[in-house]
């Protein structure tokens, strides 16, 4: 790999002195009209060109090899069903975060609809009970009404007691369904290192078949391919650095009222 | 006011539809994708539909338009929230027809102000 990194542009500084020794031999001979000499030297230059060639083409065989046994895609060999089950393993894994959050979400919102309640109750109970307090602070209340008031007052401070019980321990839960980021954060990592190596030999591949075709002189036809959005494609990451997507919902509101929404 | 709630992430239907009946909507149905949301919209008299648009099957853009495109649901009013950013994509669903764009991640608020904003024109 790293020999053809560091041939594959100019050719064995043996070769370039044997090409200009030639080279200029050839021209000497066609001015002074020695052809036949002439012939033999553009054979012998053309050998010396083929002869390159092929060390070059073994070279870059050698390091394709390289490469794809690090892809570990080898089928004869059994590494081929580890190298594979890396790829389940990490979509395995990925699912396994797409679990992980959507059940740590849904445990939240269990907890939130849960407490919503009691707070709504809590508030309204309060308030109401406010309201009467205040008549009775304006000594608008009755004998019998204050002697309600008297009992509702003794079971709001029980309930308040356990209904903040009951919120605190809901809270606390809420905190707990947050451990999912640990785990997830580490599958994450991981897959993030087998998706950089993946990528790190792919290029390599693509560094190989580039030399290939320099060597070659083959030119890729390669279509522009403009993505449709219609389908969606997702979030936008590191959309703060670019024009083509909103940055938030003032964006979106600005671009809509400027098409007359 | 009865309304459709389409997204393919069941939590996210959980927190549209949870905010939804903050703010005083209660009356919502759920669907996972266009395919399924389109026969229930054209069934179900429905008054107000939200869509994300990035789903498997039929996404909520060709939902809008399909919307847009029946006789009997073509004025029906249609609030996007997405993640989906790009400016070419607001500029598509808003010529496609759509009444309100949100994106993902939004505030209570934000979905609040749209949705008002949205009855407030049609009233």
């Amino acid at each position: 790999m790293s020999d053809s990194k560091k041939n594959h542009r100019g050719l064995e500084p043996e070769v370039t002195e044997k090409l200009q020794r030639q080279a200029s031999e050839l021209a000497e001979s066609v001015d002074a009209g020695d052809y036949a000499k002439a012939m033999t030297l553009i054979n012998e230059l053309s050998e010396v060109r083929d002869q390159s060639l092929y060390r070059e083409v073994g070279r870059l065989t050698r390091s394709l090899h390289e490469a794809i046994r690090n892809f570990q895609i080898d089928p004869r060999n059994a590494e081929q069903q580890e190298a594979l089950s890396k790829m389940t393993d990490a979509s395995d894994r990925l699912e396994y975060v797409v679990q992980m959050t959507g059940e740590a979400a849904n445990r939240t919102m269990d907890l939130v609809e849960e407490t919503m309640p009691v707070a709504n109750a809590f508030r309204e109970e309060a308030a109401s009970l406010r309201d009467e307090w205040q008549r009775l602070r304006r000594r608008e209340m009755q004998p019998a009404e204050f002697r309600e008031l008297y009992g509702r007052i003794d079971r709001f401070f029980v309930s308040t007691a356990s209904d903040a019980d009951t919120m605190y321990n809901n809270l606390s839960e809420i905190l707990l369904a947050q451990d999912y980021q640990d785990l997830t954060g580490q599958v994450i990592q991981k897959v993030t290192a087998l998706v950089k190596e993946v990528e790190e030999q792919m290029l390599s591949l693509v560094v190989m078949a580039s030399h290939v075709d320099q060597l070659t002189g083959t030119v890729h036809q390669i279509e522009e391919k403009e993505e449709s959005a219609e389908k969606g494609v997702g979030p936008q990451i590191k959309a703060d650095e670019r024009e083509d997507v909103v940055s938030g919902q003032d964006d979106v509101d600005d671009l809509l009222s400027s098409l007359g929404f | 006011m009865k309304i459709l709630i389409v997204d393919d992430f069941s939590t996210m239907r959980r927190i549209i539809k949870n905010l939804l009946r903050d703010l005083g909507f209660t009356n919502t149905d759920e669907a996972d994708d266009g395919n399924t949301a389109l026969p229930m919209l054209k069934s179900g008299k429905y008054d107000f539909l939200v869509t994300d648009w990035n789903m498997p099957g039929m996404s909520g853009f060709d939902l809008l338009k399909a919307v847009r495109a029946d006789e009997n649901l073509k004025t029906l009013p249609v609030l996007m929230v997405t993640a989906e950013a790009k400016r070419d994509q607001i500029v598509a669903a808003a010529q496609a027809g759509v009444n309100g764009y949100v994106v993902k991640p939004f505030t209570a608020a934000v979905l609040k102000e749209k949705i008002e904003k949205i009855f407030e024109r049609i009233q």
